[in-house]
């Protein structure tokens, strides 16, 4: 893991809070209601680097920002960074579709009155491009005739490969994959992740957004541990062998819901962003809640990964 | 083929529901407390007829027949081509219906295209700016026309444009004192205008307001979210993806509101004393000429259903989804 | 999610601004209504020494070739399409809920048969079928009334139909039909209530329909007998003068019509506003 670290940062997110302007019901006042507060994310050349989090937790509007697709009511503050130089709005104009590129849910993203093959080309006309889009074609084992084809007339899998390609089409350096693998069997998404994990070993980077813990270790290199829009924990995928090596309880909890550890259920739900505990999101359904729970909760870095969560902030030893 | 199939069952459906009509209607003109040969008697029409005209007319309307053999006797001329007599006109009904139709088929395409043309855009820029103020202008001219009686803007052209301004003729499609022949193609236009432009502003409404919903799913939706990913800008979303989806659903939509052009046309015929369809159904029903009235009703409904079977073939025709057997409407 | 949250304040907001709409449209309309009734006698009353008079303080609207004062004609004519059109959308809306009822409750053929009289109103255009229901009424108030209320009810039986049906579907009219209740009882207890705010909305909405079908018919001449004022009648008459300039004797009366119209618009959308569950403050 430590030569991973000197590979080169594509991007960095630090410090990202996204905020909606609502109107209050009683007093008519407008409010500002947090879905991400303070995420940090990185991804360096070379890595697939998942965020998880179960749904509502804001991690599509995390591939929105970045993309600069949010809402008019939204503001943004924090800092984003692409190869080390400040991302302003104009440079995620001129990145999204060439060196940024997204690769969304599923087949509804796609234009449905438009053939595949126009789409994946998006406009361009020349024949280099129509040659690259053969040979994608080639590499992911579709027939040309899908070109000619309507997303309807898309099987589940062809489709996520049509919208991977789009993706590909421009040579981008980071893909960010928003749930790209909704609704497909288990065997069609490992399919998806070697995909991804071909596209990072080529010096890309991969930002994986994912309910799916289990599948995302299948290809990751970091996971981020998304809660209530905010980051509860940053681990390597290797911490997963282990359940005593994750650091926060969350985690653990995530760890034990996976079949292989016990199929545990962690009761209760996710707060809503209108009624966020104060202090951490996770504490009302922490089985090791305690005092300082509802205070500033600092983000402390514990063995190569990092967590925010009091019991490492007060001693910064592993407990029992 | 279920396309054939499709096609079959949209005809035949619709040779019941003329059937439906021509019966509807037959049974009205017959419950009106105005006896048609009594009405017609005293009119030049019915005296210059010939006795077996008379009889035929009497086989129709006449008292002593019974109703149900009454409607068949007309049904049956009917579908032979023979639609009576127009009393009003003194002229074969047949002859007067392909006559005014031609008259209103060529105000109705007019309005039919301007108000198609403009409603798309009107309502495509609405819904683009969806909550600026061109969607408010353009929205709330919208539905101030949606509640405007059709004869009442085309009083208010009259009053401004022929009467104030005098740019353009009063009415009539021919002026007075001019054979219908020696009146060129320039002035037949000049007198074309007004009533265009009233029906079209009309017609411009509901298309108008339709699209813009239209729009405003569109501009939600999956795929433009992903097309401005991908680095499109407003202009190419909108000329790339939002008029390729909207196109079909309006298109059809405007071939379905051909009974509305319709209805606004009779009305509007009448304001600018057009020689159409419309105008003549008036002069039928305020006349008692009863083989008129009973004519113009099953043409102009076998017209709207034209326009629905259009609709419908289009859609088939046209959308991918359907033509290429994806999934059922 | 998100949508939830978007300001049930802004909503609650909107809610009291169209209540008050609704509140002042009512008014408003109810005192055309009577103005029109208490006008009755100033409407007809002809007067040659003011004849053609353009608008001024005394007479806002002019007075036409007869020297009738037009403001007085026009709300005695408007609250005459006003009546006809409260009376004829009640029809309307009561066919509608039956017929809507029938094709969802009595099964496949009664909902071919409806589905096909539907297919035929909406089939011949509005204005020929009322042409040819007022000549077969010979002409007149009930004429129009009856015209007029037999040819707008497909719309809305047409969406009464299919909420029916939706409803038919819930578990608890399988549970109560299981229970041995009636149908009439199932009708009465679960399902008008459940149509009722779509019946009332789609009942005002029908009014303005209604109007203005009712100034089209009487402006063809189909309508109300001449001597009783009606907006149709006003500008059909008005079409003689209007070559000599004679502006006003069209332009209000449309306006007030445009405005009555309006305001029944108005206070159907805001019911449905008001009405609809899925608007309303949590």
């Amino acid at each position: 893991m430590a030569e991973e670290k000197r590979q080169k940062e594509i991007l960095r997110i630090e410090r990202l809070t996204v905020s909606f302007a609502q109107y209050e019901a009683k007093t008519t006042q407008r409010v500002e209601l947090p879905v991400i507060s303070d995420l940090n994310v990185s991804v360096r050349e070379g890595e697939v680097v998942a965020v998880v989090g179960s749904s509502g937790s804001g991690k599509s509007l995390l591939a929105h920002t970045v993309f600069g697709l949010l809402p008019q009511n939204a503001s943004v503050s924090g800092d984003m960074f692409y190869q080390g130089m400040r991302l302003r709005t104009e440079d995620i104009m001129r990145l999204r579709g060439s060196e940024l590129a997204l690769v969304p849910q599923g087949v509804s993203y796609l234009d449905p009155l438009m053939k595949t093959g126009k789409q994946i080309l998006n406009g361009r006309r020349d024949a280099v491009s129509r040659e690259k889009m053969q040979k994608l074609f080639v590499r992911y084992g579709l027939e040309q005739g899908v070109a000619q084809q309507y997303p309807f007339e898309l099987s589940g899998g062809m489709a996520r490969r049509v919208l991977l390609m789009t993706a590909l089409m421009s040579e981008p350096k980071l893909i960010v994959a928003d749930e790209p693998t909704t609704g497909m069997d288990f065997s069609l998404a490992t399919k998806a992740m070697e995909d991804f994990r071909g596209f990072a070993d080529e010096g890309n980077g991969v930002l994986l957004i994912t309910h799916d813990l289990k599948l995302a270790l299948t290809v990751a290199d970091r996971v981020i541990v998304f809660y209530a829009g905010t980051t509860l924990e940053e681990a390597t995928a290797a911490d997963f062998k282990d359940g005593r090596l994750l650091r926060h309880p969350y985690t653990r909890a995530l760890y034990r819901a996976m079949p292989e550890h016990g199929f545990a259920a962690l009761p209760g739900t996710q707060p809503y962003v209108r009624d966020m505990p104060k202090g951490c999101p996770f504490a009302p359904r922490c089985p090791k809640r305690g005092v300082g729970c509802d205070g500033e909760i600092p983000v402390t870095a514990v063995r190569g990964g990092s967590v925010r969560c009091v019991r490492y902030a007060k001693t910064s030893l592993p407990e029992a | 083929m279920r396309y054939i199939k499709f096609l079959f069952q949209n005809l035949v459906k619709m040779a019941t529901l003329l059937v439906g009509v021509s019966i509807v209607a037959f049974t009205l003109v017959s419950m009106s407390p105005i006896d048609p040969v009594q009405a017609n008697v005293g009119t030049l029409g019915y005296m210059r007829m010939t006795p077996e005209k008379k009889a035929e007319f009497a086989s129709y309307w006449g008292e002593d027949v019974p109703p149900v053999e009454r409607y068949l006797n007309w049904a049956g001329d009917f579908i032979r081509g023979d639609m009576g007599i127009s009393l009003k006109y003194n002229r074969p009904v047949a002859e007067v219906v392909s006559e005014k139709f031609r008259n209103s088929l060529l105000l109705m395409c007019v309005a039919w295209i301007l108000s198609g043309v403009f409603g798309i855009l009107l309502g495509v820029i609405a819904g683009y700016y969806r909550d600026r103020w061109q969607d408010r202008l353009i929205k709330g001219y919208a539905l101030l026309l949606a509640s405007t009686p059709a004869f009442w803007i085309a009083l208010v052209l009259l009053m401004v444009f022929a009467v104030w301004l005098q740019w353009l003729p009063v009415g009539m499609n021919v002026p007075i004192g001019m054979a219908a022949a020696e009146v060129g193609f320039l002035e037949r236009l000049r007198h074309l205008i007004l009533p265009a432009a009233a029906l079209s502003l009309t017609g411009v409404a509901n298309i108008a307001l339709h699209t813009r919903e239209k729009m405003i799913d569109i501009m939600e939706s999956d795929y433009v979210l992903f097309a401005r990913a991908r680095g499109e800008r407003g202009g190419a979303i909108v000329r790339r993806h939002a008029l390729r989806n909207i196109l079909l659903p309006a298109i059809t939509l405007q071939f379905g509101s051909v009974s509305e052009i319709f209805g606004g046309s009779v009305l509007i015929e009448q304001v600018f004393s057009y020689p159409g369809l419309g105008q003549a159904a008036v002069d039928a029903g305020l006349g008692s000429d009863v083989a008129l009235l009973l004519a113009i009703t099953v043409v102009s409904t076998l017209f709207v259903f034209c326009g629905n079977l259009i609709a419908n073939v289009l859609y088939g025709v046209v959308d991918p989804r359907i033509r290429r057997g994806g999934y059922e409407r | 999610m998100k949508d939830k949250a978007v300001g049930a304040g802004r909503i609650k907001n909107m809610r009291r601004r169209t209540r008050v709409t609704v509140v002042c449209a009512v008014l408003l309309l109810a005192a055309v209504l009577v103005a029109g009734v208490l006008l009755g006698e100033r409407a007809v009353q002809t007067d040659f020494s003011r004849k053609n008079v353009t608008p001024c303080i005394p007479y806002l609207f002019g007075t036409d070739w007869m020297g009738r004062d037009m403001l007085a004609r026009t709300l005695k004519g408007l609250s005459t399409s006003i009546f006809i059109g409260i009376l004829a959308s009640a029809i309307s809306a009561l066919v509608a809920l039956v017929l809507g009822t029938m094709a969802a409750t009595l099964g496949k053929g009664a909902d071919a048969a409806i589905t096909w009289l539907i297919d035929l109103m909406l089939g011949v255009p509005h204005i020929v079928l009322l042409v040819l229901i007022s000549y077969a009424l010979g002409k007149g108030f009930w004429g129009v009334t009856v015209g007029v209320a037999l040819t707008h009810w497909p719309g809305l039986c047409r969406v009464l139909r299919s909420e029916i049906l939706q409803i038919r579907e819930s578990t608890y009219i399988g549970v109560a039909r299981q229970l041995g209740k009636s149908p009439w009882y199932i009708a009465k207890t679960h399902i008008f209530p459940q149509i009722l705010p779509q019946f009332l909305a789609g009942l005002i909405l029908l009014f303005p329909h209604a109007i203005l079908h009712e100034a089209s018919v009487t402006f063809l001449g189909f309508g109300l007998s001449p001597e009783k004022p009606a907006i149709g009648m006003i500008l059909s008459e008005s079409m003689s003068y209007l070559s000599t300039g004679k502006w006003w004797l069209a332009l209000f009366p449309g306006l007030a019509l445009v405005l009555v119209v309006v305001l029944f618009e108005r206070i159907g959308n805001g019911v449905r506003t008001l009405l609809d569950p899925a608007s309303a403050h949590e």
